[in-house]
């Protein structure tokens, strides 16, 4: 479904990705684990289009995006729920989730809009109770799940959700950790990336490490978790004080 | 049948984006945590994120043996040794030996590599595997051990030796699927001869051998004399042990697990890769290892590369079965020993220059190793002959003990060493491989 060859990528001199190459087929769950400024978000802009990829490639469904537009890359089916929700606080609920199929309305979809809602309302059951209720006041939770329904509203294929659990509590992560193997269920491919590594890697199927803004290890979810420096870093086990008398 | 069908029957494009990626980590890696590495990087100008492809391989400096050994023991692992579970160490000595480690992950790595070998070669879950490796620093024996475990077959943790003793548990036991090197496979059918049991009584059904060169028509000659399927496997513990390749029933190949291994075939002269299909020196980096990833590993074992059409459904490429080694290493009874070696261990005991011969011999299956010593005028009658055995015995027990293989050794004239041309004849080799 994409596929990343060799991509650099930054801000101004500042070179964030060194060479970074990954993949992701069909219906997986992906998750990109790392310290904060290892280029996590970084890797989804560039992926998104939000920021250009100064070298390399990026293949979603064998089309190189990598000079396309945002909104062009988000039209062939890849949607990005952003770090930190990005909300229309001012906006209700249903406003905010249609702002969303703005890309069906562009392409003449917009018969399927009120089907999609409803598809949407389905999953986030709370979102249709608040349909009126200003985004603004939604609680963290509800508000993941805002940025989460606006995304599908788009259709995507491959879902990208930057740090969902974020500020979260830790009964509301699972919800939305839920939510997001519910999705893979219903044909979506997911990228996750994400600092709370053990939520990300119990429902991911392989992951990828990256620090400094390289991939310093592939695998299945299962070997990472139980890679001992992943442990470490990204578990926080401590592992000097297991074993010891 | 497949052990993991995704893997090994791969789709060629997808399977060079992800030994891409695993390339590009594993660089990441040595080059963080190994100095040996960084090193040698560094030397030669050249950055982990300059390497954007695959052939960008090729810039990248060798591995030798001597580098491993000059390592010794712990200079090559990339992780603390607190993450390692298990050590293992090549044929050798302590000091010349490669020392190995293995995290968890790896372990469990190289034991899903190892299944894929067991069922290529037709081991199932329902077999009963006996293990005749010598288990122990060696890499065959709990390579396969693990492996036939983790594939859920019954094993059976023979070891190697007391062939007797063995058959009798082959019998007993109903050991359908034999693991060995082919040596130890032709010792048990002269045995089972021997011991005037016939194959019927047994219920083996497939041998997987390795550690050893063996030729077409010693799988012929085992798989007539036990009945049963006989396929071929490579590994070296520097790498990972067995796993790094093997044959299917088909018996064309081994195939290579290539989302684990990237491989090279260079000319051994040159170092210049060889075109597909041509023979030369087979050079492995390892993808996914923790504790001992390995960058461009000089096996100095040769073989070809062929493209992986093989109607068992694998496509992965194959190599072919071992065409020799680039060095003067003998392989005797599995283990690797060097006549270099044994010169300069000659050479400790005698305190001069050696004359002397190696002589090799395949007695029914089993290699026997002779080394024959100039005697150098010592008396070989009267009173003296009781100090001679004694020089032979220290020459026999040392050798034995810094090689790890029995030999045998004859104290002889300096006329038996003398060849027509005055060129000493260090090895020779009558075993007809």
């Amino acid at each position: 479904m994409l596929r990343i060859k060799n991509v650099e990528s930054g801000y101004g001199r500042l070179k964030v990705l060194k060479k970074v190459s990954m993949h992701i087929g069909t219906g997986e769950i992906v998750t990109i684990i790392g310290a904060n400024g290892a280029g996590k978000t970084s890797l989804l802009r560039t992926v998104s289009g939000l920021i250009p990829a100064r070298s390399g490639e990026i293949l979603f469904d064998a089309k190189e995006i990598g000079k396309m537009p945002p909104e062009k890359i988000v039209f062939l089916g890849c949607s990005l729920v952003p770090e930190g929700r990005q909300l229309f606080a001012p906006m209700t609920v249903k406003e905010n989730i249609l702002l969303g199929a703005y890309p069906q309305y562009r392409q003449k979809r917009g018969d399927r809009v009120r089907d999609d809602l409803e598809r949407v309302y389905g999953l986030f059951p709370r979102l249709r109770e608040r349909e009126r209720q200003l985004a603004g006041t939604l609680s963290g939770g509800e508000q993941q799940m805002l940025a989460i329904a606006r995304a599908l509203m788009a259709r995507p294929k491959l879902i990208m959700m930057d740090e969902p659990s974020m500020g979260l509590a830790p009964l509301v992560i699972r919800d939305i950790f839920t939510i997001v193997t519910r999705l893979r269920e219903e044909g979506n491919t997911v990228l996750l990336v994400e600092q709370n590594a053990k939520a990300a890697l119990a429902i991911a199927d392989r992951g990828y490490v990256l620090e400094t803004g390289r991939i310093i290890m592939e695998g299945t979810a299962e070997d990472l978790l139980s890679n001992r420096e992943v442990q470490r870093a990204y578990l926080g086990r401590d592992l000097d004080s297991e074993g010891t008398m | 049948m497949y052990w993991e069908p995704d893997k090994e029957c791969m789709d060629r494009e997808e399977l060079e984006q992800l030994q891409l990626e695993r390339f590009q980590s594993t660089l990441n890696r040595v080059y963080a945590h190994v100095p040996f590495y960084r090193k040698k990087f560094d030397a030669l100008g050249i950055a982990p994120e300059e390497i954007g492809s695959l052939s960008d391989l090729a810039r990248l400096p060798f591995t030798t043996k001597e580098d491993v050994r000059g390592n010794y023991p712990y200079g090559l692992f990339a992780v603390p040794l607190r993450e390692v579970v298990r050590i293992h160490a090549s044929s050798g000595t302590t000091e010349t030996s490669s020392v190995v480690g293995y995290t968890r992950n790896d372990i469990a790595m190289w034991s899903k590599l190892v299944a894929r070998v067991l069922v290529a070669g037709g081991v199932t879950k329902d077999d009963v595997v006996q293990v005749s490796f010598r288990y122990g620093l060696f890499t065959g024996g709990f390579g396969l051990h693990y492996g036939a475990e983790r594939l859920g077959a019954s094993v059976i943790p023979a070891s190697s030796g007391n062939t007797v003793r063995q058959i009798q548990i082959m019998k007993d036991f109903k050991t359908t699927a034999l693991v060995s090197t082919p040596s130890y496979a032709m010792l048990v059918a002269d045995t089972i001869r021997e011991m005037g049991i016939p194959v019927s009584a047994l219920s083996l059904k497939y041998g997987l051998f390795g550690g050893e060169p063996w030729s077409e028509k010693m799988r012929q000659e085992i798989q007539d004399a036990l009945g049963i399927v006989a396929t071929d496997n490579y590994g070296l513990s520097e790498v990972i042990g067995p796993g790094v390749s093997g044959e299917c029933i088909e018996r064309n190949g081994l195939h290579i697990n290539e989302d684990h291994f990237l491989v090279e075939v260079i000319d051994p002269k040159t170092l210049q890769p060889v075109p597909p299909g041509r023979t030369g020196e087979l050079v492995i980096t390892t993808l996914t290892k923790e504790a001992f990833p390995m960058v461009r590993y000089r096996t100095r074992d040769l073989t070809s590369l062929h493209a992986g059409d093989c109607p068992c459904g694998r496509t992965g490429r194959r190599m072919s079965r071992l065409a020799g080694r680039t060095d003067e290493m003998l392989i005797i009874r599995g283990m690797k020993v060097s006549p270099s070696k044994i010169e300069s261990l000659l050479f400790e005991i005698e305190g001069k220059e050696p004359n002397y011969r190696i002589v090799i011999d395949r007695k029914g299956a089993m290699d026997e190793v002779t080394v024959l010593v100039d005697a150098n005028g010592e008396p070989s009658f009267g009173e003296e002959r009781r100090h001679v055995g004694k020089t032979v015995e220290t020459i026999r027990k040392r050798l034995t003990h810094e090689l790890g293989v029995a030999v045998d050794v004859k104290l002889v004239e300096s006329k038996t060493l003398e060849t027509a041309d005055g060129k000493p004849r260090r090895v020779i080799d009558h075993r007809k491989l």
